[in-house]
């Protein structure tokens, strides 16, 4: 495709969201956007946003589905605030996300189904294209549908089909404005729809049309150019959060030598998990879609004390189910990676939508003192490396550990490095093969028999000889593991349970905090997906002039071993959260730390501006000063940030 | 005049041809005996248990099988029977209410060098865990699952069990219970499981028999074994125990031999016999002197079509039981889950071996680095 005579205007980010109907292939169209912006080298964070219904009623406000992709020349933390562009299909899509958009944003809507009927559907009595509803807004009405069905025509399809091909319309046109490679779509259109010619070929006119229609049309008079970011090198991948974990987890397998057993249950929005490893045989990946979640955990658990690393993947509803099976992994203190895609709940609750609201969960949602380890990705390409985590704590400790990724991270998408393979850890099984108690003719195998550093248990599986032995839920006598119902033992055990997860904080490292001045009197602590919107809050902050500290957990049960003192060089802590102030319950029960939450729970991320000015407030009260962030107050702040 | 229940010799799987349920199992090095099999657990069932008599025919069996003693795995649930691992030397997992085929299953996926057990009781099985039953069957998982059938809850001191009467007085049903039982065998027959037997406790002889026709077939095995509880349902079996009252309450089934029970003619057949109801589609009992020989329904255990033996396994009495027929019901050779799920590992490995190399950690780089990327120096 030719390049344009245009005006070009440089920009060093922009923020496009895709929405329409769920039908409309919305979340196709931002996913090869994504895949063009990464081809072309910037930084990237998108968000997808869509409903539980897989056909939700056609037209309406609930139907609408929408990808927001954030891209930049510069490193970016998350999928923007405020949209800049908003390309709506149809009446609902519109009126769904225009109260997202900031004033001046650019409004591009397909004018074919601003029909009476559709209106009404989306709850307007006149069109908002005409009167002044839309004053502030840089709107372009466009017949995309109109013209995808002109454009395509040649091939002979039914109208149906032919205006099924509006979003590669949509995607063509928007690429042309910010002058993305096609190549990769157009490989991408070839492959997907080779069985299907007619479909192939209408595809790719239907993407071509749309970008010469914003070459030739007057409507666009500007095409914009956004340089490739400068990321650290290496070399790059675009890539979401579940694919990272699943990855993760193939690696961990690979690098603790042991074959990977996934047992699970299909659950939003955690499937892809299961999709994924299900590919992965090669690898020595045996994935087991049971009859339900405790099935699937009670099958990894086997696998497990068969000498496998046992995996379950699941949601927090999931978790709830497998809860007693996990109990069974802490009292048999077998390895076990329980993956978690939080979700909006509680019960059901929002399932496509992303929250951080089972932390208490994880840490507590067991009968009896049954202390897991917890570890969270901070980011998309982080779940791969949490995935390697988790599974060297349940290799080395024995133990089950809870990896709590979100919604967001799980179908959000960022360029991600992909490290060397001889970065990565190497995790040792240390399967027993010998006798460990008594001598000569008297030797035995006690299974609880523990190591000194770790307190971990031998892992000694089916087919040693010698080391037969019997394990299970009821208590156990310390060392030789038969049944005790000994007070004082128990008191023990239960005590060596919680002191072999403390223990892990040897292993791990101290949390670190990014200070640069060094004389922040206000510390920003989370965990997990929220690393984005508060580094990015924490850069307007200072960006406005102002001192604030930001440290993340990778960690939460245990904490780093630093984190005590690390919150105690502050005079105060804010904790931002997608739960009710899940960890600040944590930290003040642990460090008497007063800790202050700022808690959305929207199933969507946080947002950036506001959590800047949460901060900025407490930066004020800490310092006793007034506080104007001033421009970078405000969601359409344009500068590096 | 009584005999014993015939044991037949037609059932000891594999068929020819076939494979056994422990042919990946490495075999022991030489003769074992109980001994070897028992561990230094004091046993603790109530006196009298027919618990007991189940773990001496385990541990007699088990030195039969030829098996290394290491490559034995024993899981259980939760319920007096689930007891059962504790006492035997060899691996195992005492794990939690119901789902212990759910754990065998990943134990048996997972090595097929293992020879895998479930023992679990009336409660386990069929209530908390009667999803995972159901569905181990139908998937055909590798293992030997021995039901202890004694139609209480014996553990948590005497409440109805799924297979009680319905009207059982216990102490959580003063009033009788209003449940409809579950009859094991045929909940098992529905769910097309491979291998469904029933024995009882304290017939060593047929025990033994069927543990071995179980452990040699290939896929999942469901015995149910009758077991008295002398605390809470004492008696419960005693029809078909009583030397005066078993010859009518057991229909001995033995693959290829005609069905018959009851007192011995003088041809040796028993007084009553099964034939085909074709009315109902079922199967009846008459008096085998009315009927042709050649009416005399024949046991089929190997019949790839269920409903003959669903349909004798309805002859089971639902209330007291004074006549259930006991033996192997259905003995069929299908593909095991475990087997298939291991063979498409290996043939995703092979050709990853064909395409390049075996060695998981170089292709690891392959697959992290792969997709579209982009090179930043």
């Amino acid at each position: 495709m030719t390049q344009t005579d245009k005006q070009v205007k440089q920009l060093d980010r922009v923020i496009i969201r895709f929405a329409g109907d769920s039908g409309d292939g919305m979340q196709l169209t931002g996913d090869r956007f994504t895949q063009e912006t990464a081809a072309f080298g910037n930084d990237l964070v998108t968000l997808p946003n869509f409903p539980a219904e897989i056909r939700a009623p056609q037209g309406t406000l609930p139907g609408v589905s929408s990808f927001q992709v954030h891209f930049a020349d510069h490193d970016i933390l998350t999928a923007g605030d405020a949209p800049d562009v908003l390309v709506a299909m149809n009446p609902a899509a519109l009126r769904a996300n225009l109260g997202d958009l900031h004033k001046g944003a650019t409004i591009i809507v397909d004018t074919h189904d601003f029909t009476a009927r559709n209106l009404t559907k989306a709850g307007y009595t006149t069109s908002p294209l005409d009167g002044d509803t839309l004053a502030e807004y840089a709107v372009h009405p466009v017949d995309l549908t109109g013209m995808t069905v002109e454009a395509v025509k040649e091939f002979g399809l039914s109208r149906k089909d032919a205006s099924r091909a509006k979003n590669m319309f949509a995607l063509g046109l928007l690429s042309w404005m910010y002058g993305r490679p096609t190549d990769p779509t157009t490989a991408f259109l070839t492959k997907r729809f080779a069985k299907v010619p007619d479909i192939r070929d209408a595809n790719l006119a239907a993407f071509k049309a749309g970008w010469n229609f914003g070459e030739t049309t007057e409507t666009f008079a500007v095409q914009y150019e956004i340089k490739p970011a400068t990321l650290p090198p290496g070399t790059y991948r675009n890539i979401t959060g579940n694919l990272a974990l699943a990855y993760g987890l193939v690696a961990g397998g690979v690098q603790a030598g042991l074959p990977l057993f996934l047992g699970t249950y299909p659950i939003t929005p955690a499937s892809d998990i299961l999709h994924e490893l299900s590919k992965h045989k090669s690898f020595g990946v045996t994935t087991f879609q049971a009859e339900d979640e405790i099935a699937g955990v009670g099958a990894a658990i086997g696998a497990s004390y068969a000498g496998h690393l046992g995996v379950t993947s699941t949601s927090g509803p999931g978790v709830a189910l497998k809860s007693e099976a996990i109990g069974l992994a802490v009292m048999t203190e077998l390895p076990l990676v329980v993956v978690d895609v939080q979700r909006g709940g509680p019960s059901t609750g929002l399932p496509t939508k992303t929250e951080q609201a089972d932390l208490l969960q994880a840490m507590f949602g067991r009968n009896g003192e049954a202390p897991v380890p917890i570890v969270a990705p901070q980011s998309p390409g982080d779940c791969f490396a949490a995935a390697v985590e988790a599974t060297r704590i349940a290799v080395t400790y024995r133990t089950p550990v809870l990896l709590l990724s979100d919604g967001y991270l799980a179908n959000g998408s960022e360029p991600w490095r992909v490290p060397a393979v001889d970065e990565l850890p190497v995790i040792d099984p240390a399967f027993a093969t010998e006798k460990n108690h008594g001598s000569g003719d008297d030797a035995e195998f006690w299974p609880y028999l523990r190591d000194e550093k770790t307190l971990a248990r031998p892992w000694a599986i089916p087919g040693t000889a010698g080391l037969e032995h019997r394990i299970g839920g009821l208590e156990k006598g310390d060392g030789h593991g038969n049944i005790s119902y000994d007070p004082a033992n128990h008191d023990f055990m239960v005590r060596t349970r919680q002191a072999k997860v403390d223990r892990i904080a040897d292993s791990i490292p101290p949390v670190e905090v990014d200070d640069p001045s060094g004389e922040a009197k206000v510390l920003v602590l989370g965990w997990g997906s929220t690393y984005g919107p508060i580094g990015a809050g924490v850069r307007r902050v200072r960006k406005a002039g102002y001192q604030v500290a930001q440290a993340h957990l990778r960690h939460l049960n245990p904490f780093p071993s630093n984190l005590g003192e690390v919150l105690k060089g502050y005079d105060k802590v804010l904790v931002p959260e997608m739960n009710l102030g899940q960890l600040s319950l944590l930290l003040r029960a642990k460090y008497l730390v007063d800790a202050v939450g700022y808690n959305h729970v929207r199933g969507l991320p946080l947002k950036a501006t506001e959590l800047a000015h949460a901060i900025g407030e407490l930066v004020g009260q800490a310092e006793g000063i007034d506080i104007d962030l001033g421009v970078w107050g405000e969601p359409t702040q344009k500068e590096h940030i | 005049m009584t005999a014993p229940i015939q044991t037949g010799t037609s059932t000891d799987l594999p068929l020819p041809g076939l494979r056994s349920g422990t042919e990946q199992v490495p075999a022991a090095d030489g003769p074992q005996t109980g001994k070897d099999f028992t561990s230094d657990q004091e046993v603790r069932w109530c006196p009298g248990c027919g618990d007991y008599a189940v773990l001496k025919a385990v541990q007699s069996f088990l030195p039969d099988l030829g098996l290394r003693r290491e490559n034995i795995v024993f899981v259980s649930g939760i319920g007096c029977s689930s007891r059962f691992p504790y006492y035997l030397d060899t691996y195992g997992m005492h794990s939690i209410h119901g789902r212990a085929p759910s754990i065998a299953t990943g134990i048996a996926t997972a090595r097929e060098d293992l020879s895998v057990w479930v023992v679990t009781g009336d409660g386990d099985a069929l209530s908390i865990g009667g999803n995972h039953l159901i569905h181990a069957l139908r998937r055909n998982v590798n293992m030997t699952i021995l039901l202890f059938n004694n139609r209480i809850y014996g553990l948590t001191k005497g409440q109805y069990s799924p297979t009680s009467e319905t009207g059982k007085v216990t102490k959580s049903t003063p009033m009788g219970s209003l449940d409809h039982p579950f009859n094991p065998v045929s909940l098992a027959l529905g769910a097309e499981a491979s291998f469904v037997a029933r024995t009882i406790d304290s017939d060593r002889k047929h025990l033994t028999h069927v543990l071995a026709a179980a452990a040699a077939h290939r896929g999942t095995s469901l015995v149910e074994i009758y077991q008295n509880c002398p605390i809470f349902n004492d008696g419960a079996f005693d029809a078909i125990k009583s030397p005066d009252t078993k010859a009518d309450a057991i229909i001995p089934l033995v693959h290829g031999e005609p069905i018959t029970f009851g007192a011995r003619l003088e041809d040796g057949r028993g007084s009553k016999a099964l034939v085909r109801d074709t009315a109902s589609g079922g199967v009846t009992v008459v008096a085998t002197n009315d009927v042709d020989a050649a009416d005399i329904l024949v046991h089929d255990a190997h019949n790839e079509d269920p409903s003959t033996a669903f349909a004798i396994s309805r002859l089971t009495a639902a209330d007291y039981l004074d006549q259930s027929p006991i033996g192997i019901f259905r003995q069929v050779q299908r593909p095991t889950y475990d087997d298939q799920a291991r063979e498409q590992v290996s043939a995703a490995v092979e050709q990853a071996s064909n395409d390049g190399t075996a060695d998981r950690s170089a292709r690891l780089a392959g697959l992290i680095g792969g997709g579209d990327t982009w090179t930043i120096i």
